[in-house]
């Protein structure tokens, strides 16, 4: 399981792995934003913790498609669905590998992002406490998209389709305890909510994700 | 692992590294590929130490044969008894990582498996001045003698080879055939398909061709096909 952890981290890292892709784009969200709406800084903190939710989960959705395409191409999930690693562990590693290159760095970028958008000042804490707990359910939920489409052709606009729906109660509690928390509002609630998505999809979707794989390599 | 084409495992063999003792025994197999079954009424016994090589023209379905082994797929019909964790499958696709080292591609699948024949893998498959190169950089015949050196590493003792020797030249291929020679002696077993003479002279041949399936009378799911040309019509 750590061998596995740490060859998708290596390959990641090396040329073509595609890091820092996704932070990328949520930093030219965060910057392109102000530019759209104008700089008035009462609008812009209004709808910071939208946008901020809203790049995070974008910015998820687009490393999506390789975290299985690329081992069905060259035929290493064939390999690792006889391995005895069990799949539905496989499938929960390979989501943790892709939460600490996609969801961390995103989680640990966003402050810095949210002076960009004049986020109130009380809303940084809530911001880095609702993406690290809601993040990992987007990698979670992504795998199970990605375990879905694997094998088809052009599968990456399917898997957004299918997956973006999925993300909805993410978005909407994690927005929800970052503008309570802004407000100093209790954001109790939300966050729990939030953090129940999470642990129901960790704990849930790798076994739905090793099936459709199991489907996928017939 | 319970993989759906199995349709049970022999007592007291659960030891996947003993490789003493390990016979795969199929019986009335069918297999069947997109709907279509391909083959039916396979038998045949593997007894360690054996070496089995399957002939027959393209098509003929050697390759959904061993993903069906494999338990990547279900079987239609029949039995397949293998003792559990014993079976490696190696197929067109050598599973590969482009951009790491032949070392590090060989060092995952040994952990994979929990062994740590790396080594012994590499000097096997004579793959010593290239262990630090990247798999994208090696030719296609040096990308599969990686692909077969992970055989090694997976200390399971029977293979699956699916044309282990495509784009081996014959050096390469003397070499591998002697690899599977000596894994036969330590109790190993080897099921091949392959349309080139390994040298291989102790190994059993088994035609395919009489156990081609009759498909004259169309696929399994040849509906689909009709109810949509027919909502259409």
């Amino acid at each position: 399981m750590i061998a596995l952890l740490i060859r998708d981290l290596r390959l990641t890292f090396r040329a073509g792995g595609g890091f820092g892709l996704g932070l990328a784009f949520f930093l030219l969200v965060a910057v392109l934003v102000p530019l759209g709406v104008g700089p008035e800084g009462e609008t812009l903190g209004k709808i910071a913790a939208g946008i901020l939710w809203v790049g995070a989960l974008l910015a998820c959705l687009l490393s999506l498609d390789r975290i299985f395409a690329l081992d069905f191409e060259d035929g290493s999930l064939d390999l690792l669905a006889t391995a005895p690693l069990p799949l539905e562990g496989a499938v929960a590693v390979k989501a943790l590998a892709h939460w600490l290159v996609t969801g961390l760095p995103l989680t640990l970028a966003a402050p810095l992002l949210g002076v960009l958008l004049h986020l109130p000042a009380g809303g940084y804490f809530w911001l880095i406490l609702s993406l690290a707990l809601g993040t990992p359910a987007l990698s979670v939920i992504g795998t199970f998209g990605a375990a879905l489409t694997v094998g088809l052709k052009r599968g990456g606009l399917l898997l957004s389709l299918l997956v973006l729906p999925l993300y909805v109660p993410t978005l909407i509690f994690g927005a929800e305890v970052v503008k309570r928390g802004s407000a100093g509002m209790d954001a109790g609630a939300p966050l729990a909510l939030l953090a129940a998505i999470t642990a129901g999809a960790a704990a849930l979707l790798p076994f739905a994700s090793a099936a459709a794989i199991r489907v996928n390599l017939r | 692992m319970n993989c759906p084409g199995f349709t049970g495992g022999f007592a007291g063999q659960s030891d996947g590294v003993d490789l003493g003792g390990m016979d795969m025994v199929v019986s009335d197999l069918a297999v069947a590929r997109g709907g279509v079954t391909v083959l039916a009424g396979l038998g045949f016994t593997l007894r360690a130490g054996q070496a089995l090589v399957l002939r027959g023209p393209n098509g003929i379905g050697k390759t959904t044969l061993f993903r069906t082994l494999a338990g990547l797929q279900p079987a239609v019909s029949g039995r397949i008894a293998v003792p559990p964790e014993s079976l490696t499958y190696a197929s067109h696709a050598d599973g590969l990582k482009a951009t790491l080292s032949v070392t590090e591609n060989l060092e995952f699948w040994a952990a994979v498996h929990g062994t740590g024949a790396v080594d012994a893998a590499i000097t096997a498959m004579n793959l010593h001045t290239l262990r630090d190169r990247r798999a994208a950089n090696l030719s296609a015949g040096q990308k599969r003698r990686l692909g077969l050196a992970r055989l090694l590493v997976t200390g399971r003792p029977i293979w699956v080879l699916d044309e282990p020797t495509v784009s081996l030249d014959a050096a390469s291929v003397a070499l591998f055939a002697g690899v599977v020679r000596s894994h036969l002696a330590a109790g190993g077993a080897a099921l091949i398909a392959t349309h080139i003479d390994l040298g291989l002279d102790e190994a059993g041949v088994l035609d395919l061709t009489p156990f081609k399936a009759d498909t004259s009378t169309g696929p399994l799911d040849g509906g689909f096909g009709d109810a949509f040309d027919e909502a259409f019509a």
